[in-house]
């Protein structure tokens, strides 16, 4: 074998691990990319030349700050109300025993694994059989938004609770902690990261829904209805300026979470 | 004393089924008090009901004066560390023992925290998680949180069960120590009747749900109530006999034709079929024919089956007439030379280290099958 060969050999899960990662990232290293393009005419896909104009008016696409906008305060509402809910119903199963348990635990499941499309054309049907016809919009984008984040919280929050020792309560009880301190102290510290996982799930499921939101959005406009519509005609080099932002937000999320947790366990 | 804690007439039912039936129990202040028994056999489940953390089903707990059957966990003078310690993974070791403090609003925690910290010789591992600490390091956090708070009682679930054999030798005395030091009662669970024997001033044995006996490590091992206790604490020999007759202070046994003496008050039964029990290292076994002084009890004609050299003694296994096999532990003193498989040997003991137990019970409960755990028990 020859020297080179052996050299890939021993770096083969290093090459193949380089090379997804590419793969995963390369559509988001072209958004960044086009986010600084200066497109020659309507229609381009190429990188026609650099310039920091989009950044600097990101509003400038009619229509696309108040898109945003609404896919920003319908992502937040329907976060705060699905995270805070769905706690309540994960403490609920795992905690409490009650009739239908099982049952509960299997109909949590059910949204997450329709297609949504269909979940987006009955709500519909729905929306439409008891009269709010002509007021699809905000209100009922942000229950539908609500609706499919619900499972997800359960479902992570769940998961937290199961996995967390319930001797540990007992030892607060134990330790002079009434049942308030204990959950304040002891259960929420403890729980939270689950709940904050939950919550970013559920802003980004809601920021980035097309189907349910477009089937029952009258004339309301979101983020990915704006991208999609626009797409028809002409992509404004604005929409890529609003994806990096989201991406860095998120990364920032994430890099600070992560930084915190290893200050903790430091 | 004025702050015994007392059980009277407790039990505890899991749908149906009797974790506890009618427990009595006195743990008298500023003892060390075991609860030993098997897996299942009630007691941390007792335990647990002293806590707070399971309500009876029937029956009442009292502290002293004041009765805390049906009070919450945190109104309770107790405190308990948990087995596998169930430290607050989110908090560091400081936080960890100054938790009860700080909510019953103990205003100057720190020099407190501190001085338990050396206690238990962390005093520099404070702003440490509990995951960056080893199991033993983490039993004394648990001991200090629980015990920061001067509880009137300290309970203990299997407190060392998470350790090897060395270290929890070592956290054996120094948990003895630190009783004696603070004087107060500490009630303590666990399945390991050596642990139990070296701790405790007192052991009550539990088996289904009831206390088979109670008493002190010597009086429970000299003479058992029952043969769970006999088979649970240390080993027992036991011989099917019959009681043939009764002369002053003692009662005459027939044990397979030959007649065997026993004291009066080592007898729990004084009619009928028995079970006459001897501990294995209380038997001296000597050369076939060898004649013994007057007195003592002897059964004459067995074989050796089995010998093995344990370092301090010699373990025997020796086959009676009657094909039973009794175990006897020889203390390795160098005095004379052992015997072989094959040799007859007759068995001698003093009347005084055996026991008569009611035939009723069976021979093997509380028998530990350690090398056979499949066998039928």
């Amino acid at each position: 074998m020859t020297r080179a060969g052996r050299w890939i050999r021993q770096r083969l899960i290093l090459v193949v691990a380089l090379l997804v990662l590419l793969y995963l990232f390369a559509p988001i290293f072209v958004v960044m990319l086009m986010s600084f393009n200066e497109p020659k005419s309507k229609l381009s896909y190429t990188f026609d030349g650099f310039t920091w104009a989009n950044w600097q008016h990101p509003c400038r696409p009619y229509g696309l700050c108040d898109a945003v906008s609404t896919s920003l305060r319908i992502g937040l509402l329907a976060t705060v109300i699905a995270t805070a809910l769905g706690t309540l119903m994960a403490f609920a199963m795992v905690r409490h025993r009650f009739r239908g348990r099982a049952g509960a635990n299997l109909f949590i499941f059910l949204p997450m694994a329709s297609p949504e499309i269909v979940l987006g054309s009955s709500l519909l049907a729905l929306f439409v059989s008891s009269g709010f016809g002509g007021k699809l919009g905000f209100w009922t984008v942000l229950i539908a938004h609500v609706m499919f984040c619900l499972s997800f919280v359960v479902v992570t929050v769940k998961a937290r609770l199961t996995g967390m020792d319930s001797r540990l309560e007992q030892a607060a009880m134990d330790l002079y902690a009434n049942e308030w301190q204990t959950f304040w102290r002891v259960t929420f510290p403890l729980v939270f990261p689950g709940i904050l996982a939950a919550a970013l799930l559920s802003f980004s499921l809601s920021f980035d829904d097309f189907i349910i939101t477009n089937l029952n959005a009258g004339t309301t406009v979101t983020f990915p209805m704006f991208v999609w519509g626009s797409a028809q005609r002409d992509i404004p080099p604005q929409i890529n300026v609003v994806g990096t932002a989201m991406f860095l937000l998120a990364l920032v999320l994430v890099l600070g979470g992560e930084l915190a947790r290893r200050r903790r366990t430091r | 004393m004025s702050s015994d804690l007392v059980l009277n007439g407790i039990s505890k039912q899991f749908s149906g089924q009797r974790a506890v039936d009618n427990l009595d129990l006195t743990v008298p202040s500023g003892s060390f008090f075991a609860l030993l028994g098997p897996s299942g056999c009630g007691k941390t489940t007792t335990l647990r009901m002293i806590a707070g953390l399971e309500e009876p089903t029937t029956g009442t707990i009292r502290l002293g004066e004041q009765e805390i059957t049906g009070l919450r966990p945190y109104k309770r003078p107790v405190n308990t560390v948990f087995q596998n310690y169930a430290l607050f993974p989110h908090l560091d070791i400081f936080e960890n023992v100054a938790f009860g403090l700080k909510r019953r609003g103990v205003k100057d925690f720190k020099p407190k925290v501190e001085e338990m910290l050396g206690l238990v010789e962390l005093s520099t591992y404070g702003k440490r998680r509990p995951s960056q600490l080893s199991g033993g390091q983490q039993q004394r956090v648990a001991l200090a949180r629980a015990l920061i708070n001067r509880p009137q009682v300290l309970l203990l679930d299997e407190p060392l069960g998470a350790l090897d054999l060395k270290l929890r030798r070592q956290m054996q005395l120094e948990l003895k120590r630190i009783q004696t030091e603070v004087g107060i009662t500490f009630v303590h669970v666990t399945h390991d009747q050596e642990e139990a024997m070296t701790m405790a001033d007192t052991i009550a044995v539990m088996n289904g749900g009831v206390i088979e006996q109670m008493g002190s490590p010597a009086e429970l091992y000299d003479l058992p109530a029952t043969t769970f206790v006999a088979n649970f604490l240390g080993q027992s020999n036991l011989i099917r006999a019959t009681i043939i007759g009764q002369a002053e202070e003692n009662i005459t046994v027939d044990v397979h034709g030959r007649k065997v003496t026993v004291p009066l008050p080592r007898c729990r039964v004084t009619e009928g079929d028995v079970w006459m029990g001897i501990r294995p290292e209380k038997v001296f076994i000597a050369a076939a024919g060898t004649e013994q002084s007057n007195g003592s009890n002897q059964l004459r004609g067995a074989v050796v089956t089995d010998v093995s050299y344990v370092g301090v003694s010699t373990q025997y296994l020796v086959k009676l007439p009657w094909d039973q096999e009794l175990t006897i532990f020889e203390q390795n003193t160098g005095a004379r030379g052992t015997f072989g498989v094959g040799e007859t040997v007759d068995l001698h003991w003093l009347p005084t280290h055996t026991f008569v137990l009611d035939a009723d019970q069976d021979a093997h409960a509380g028998v530990e099958h350690i090398d056979d755990p499949g066998g039928a028990g």
